[in-house]
């Protein structure tokens, strides 16, 4: 057991070395959101924003967190591990006494651990450059929905990356889910009064819950720990926002152990790189 | 002791057998190439005992376990080349080598394996700037990393120059000499014959011969070739019996295939020496290697 957790650990830091050698995965998980973060402040400035009674940063700050945790877990995850399958690095790693689980918990602990780090750096630019306030009565709350919310977008991420047909995919297919529902799950746009379906819509996916249950936190104008089932009148309550993650984390796993292959996928794609490495 | 047992053994896709029945074995400290053109059911075969595919029908024991139920204690001790060619390229050769040692009970130590397939220039490079061959060495590295009992090779020299070959045929005969069982597939005739001890020769998923590279396929009493010329004087019924039908009457040359080339020899030459003949450009020829390896593949496939 101490074996594989100190194998656990090492895979970690293989997948986070992988992660910093690829500028642009970096980039998309570090520095996008927080070019959105500049953006929003820039636009609308940073004064108090009427409907929501915190400054653009109080809010935008822990939103755009959440944004680059669902990058690091979601999209990360969806695109290396098809690209990994695609390069046969996945079928040469199953060929090795390596565990498949701690394989996988590698490649997830590794995208949890970038979350928290895109996390942080959006957090600490808000506090020193936008006066963002951070709560300590929250603080724990805030937490625990932020590793929860992310490992449930990295079960998301193994799921769709099972389901996707190759690596070349990915992208597309991870980014054209996940902006949609960003934009209906207050990361972007925050419509106090938005269309019912929308509202519906956003409610039925989890980003909006995760948003709710991490930025909630960090609005001084409510009241609580946050362990709470669900909220009343002005507090901030993350329990029911953890269930539809958790529910959503759990059937991404199910669905990711049912269809992951270790394999490249089979057909055209496999037999033509089959051919260019026989040389002929 | 068997190293690789194998009986019986089919794999099926749809209607295709890719596998169509093998039995083979190989001894512990044996190098056994499986040599076959393209699609003969090499990779199919290899990653069957691998444990990569799971076979249709048929026993196979690889070091006393099944390789479909063999799990984390039988990869413990085997080590896999695959055909094609998997690195993250982003990474360093040490740094990957040192991943993979970490997950093996009793790894060599990556200085030492860096060394074995001659990548200590390389040591620091990343997997994207090696060659083609490089990569391909620190496949074999990372095959032999976690010092196994078996190595599966699969395809270990394809696309590499003729230097580069010999190389890669050394560290192979390094790894026999520290009493590894090697199993290998190629479809270089010349590589099974420098390499193996045994060789199998596969085509349409069946092993056609099997044997040493010496003898395989019946090498040592296959049939002869005897040539040889005479004037255009000479006419088909006034040589010997045993060469009348190979005469070509255009330029005079005689080919004859014979099994007992001795007996035919004796005719021919006491024939000529009756008429006080030389005969120009005599030969007697035993098939090559290749020769016996494009006739039991039929013409060889588009290896
Ligand atoms: N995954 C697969 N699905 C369907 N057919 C396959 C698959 N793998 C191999 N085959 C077929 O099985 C035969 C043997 O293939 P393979 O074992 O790769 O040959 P080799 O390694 O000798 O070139 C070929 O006809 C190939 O097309
Ligand atoms: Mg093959």
């Amino acid at each position: 057991m101490g074996r594989d957790f100190r194998l656990i650990l090492q895979q970690i830091k293989y997948q986070n070395r992988i992660f910093w050698r690829t500028p642009v995965g970096a980039f998309f998980t570090l520095v996008f959101p927080l070019m959105f973060l500049l953006l929003f402040t820039a636009i609308f400035g940073n004064d108090e924003i009427e409907e929501l009674g915190v400054t653009t940063a109080q809010f935008y700050a822990p939103a755009l967190a959440v944004f680059g945790a669902a990058s690091a877990t979601y999209t990360n995850l969806t695109i290396t591990t098809a690209i990994a399958r695609d390069l046969g690095i996945l079928k040469k790693v199953r060929g090795t006494p390596l565990p498949p689980w701690i394989y996988i918990v590698g490649r997830v602990g590794s995208a949890v651990w970038l979350a928290l780090l895109s996390g942080v750096l959006m957090m600490s630019v808000g506090v020193i450059f936008f006066g963002v306030e951070i709560i300590g009565r929250t603080f724990l709350a805030a937490l625990i929905s932020f590793l929860l919310g992310a490992g449930a977008f990295a079960a998301l991420g193994l799921m769709l990356a099972a389901l996707v047909s190759s690596g070349d995919a990915a992208p597309a297919v991870a980014n054209a889910t996940l902006l949609p529902i960003a934009f209906i799950s207050d990361v972007f746009i925050v419509n106090a009064n938005p269309p019912a379906w929308i509202e519906f819509a956003g409610n039925l996916f989890p980003l909006k819950h995760f948003v709710a249950a991490f930025g909630d936190a960090f609005n001084p104008g409510l009241t609580g720990s946050g362990f709470s089932w669900s909220a009343g009148a002005g507090e901030y309550a993350i329990g029911a926002h953890l269930a539809v993650m958790a529910a959503w984390g759990v059937g991404g796993a199910i669905l990711a152990l049912r269809f992951f292959t270790w394999e490249p996928r089979g057909g055209e794609n496999s037999r033509r790189r089959r051919s260019r490495v026989s040389g002929n | 002791m068997n190293a690789i047992a194998v009986s019986g053994l089919e794999k099926f896709y749809g209607d295709l057998a890719a596998v169509g029945g093998i039995d083979l074995t190989v001894a512990e400290g044996e190098v056994f190439a499986l040599l076959g053109p393209n699609g003969a059911g090499k990779s199919t075969t290899v990653e069957i005992l691998e444990g990569h595919r799971r076979r249709t029908r048929g026993s196979v024991e690889v070091l006393g376990f099944d390789p479909e139920t063999g799990g984390r204690s039988f990869r413990e001790r085997i080590g896999i080349v695959l055909q094609q060619t998997a690195l993250e390229p982003e990474l360093e050769v040490a740094e990957i080598l040192a991943t993979y040692a970490a997950i093996y009970p009793r790894s060599l130590p990556v200085d030492e394996v860096v060394e074995i397939v001659g990548l200590q220039e390389k040591r620091r490079a990343r997997v994207k700037t090696l060659s083609g061959g490089q990569q391909r060495r620190l496949e074999l590295a990372l095959g032999i990393i976690g010092d196994p009992d078996v190595i599966f090779l699969d395809e270990p020299t394809t696309g590499f120059d003729p230097s580069a070959r010999r190389q890669a045929w050394s560290l192979i005969d390094n790894l026999r000499q520290l009493g590894k069982t090697i199993l290998l597939t190629t479809h270089y005739m010349d590589e099974a014959q420098n390499l193996a001890d045994r060789v199998a020769v596969i085509a349409g998923g069946v092993i056609v011969a099997e044997g040493t590279p010496a003898d395989i396929g019946g090498r040592a009493e296959g049939e002869a070739t005897i040539r040889f010329r005479v004037g255009r004087d000479v006419a088909g019924e006034d040589l010997p019996p045993v060469a009348r039908a190979g005469l070509d009457e255009s330029d005079g040359q005689v080919t004859l295939e014979t099994s007992t080339p001795t007996e035919a020899l004796n005719e021919i030459t006491s024939w000529a020496m009756e008429r006080g003949l030389e005969l120009e450009g005599l030969t007697v020829e035993r098939p090559t290697l290749e020769d016996i390896y494009l006739r039991l593949t039929g013409g060889g496939g588009d290896g």
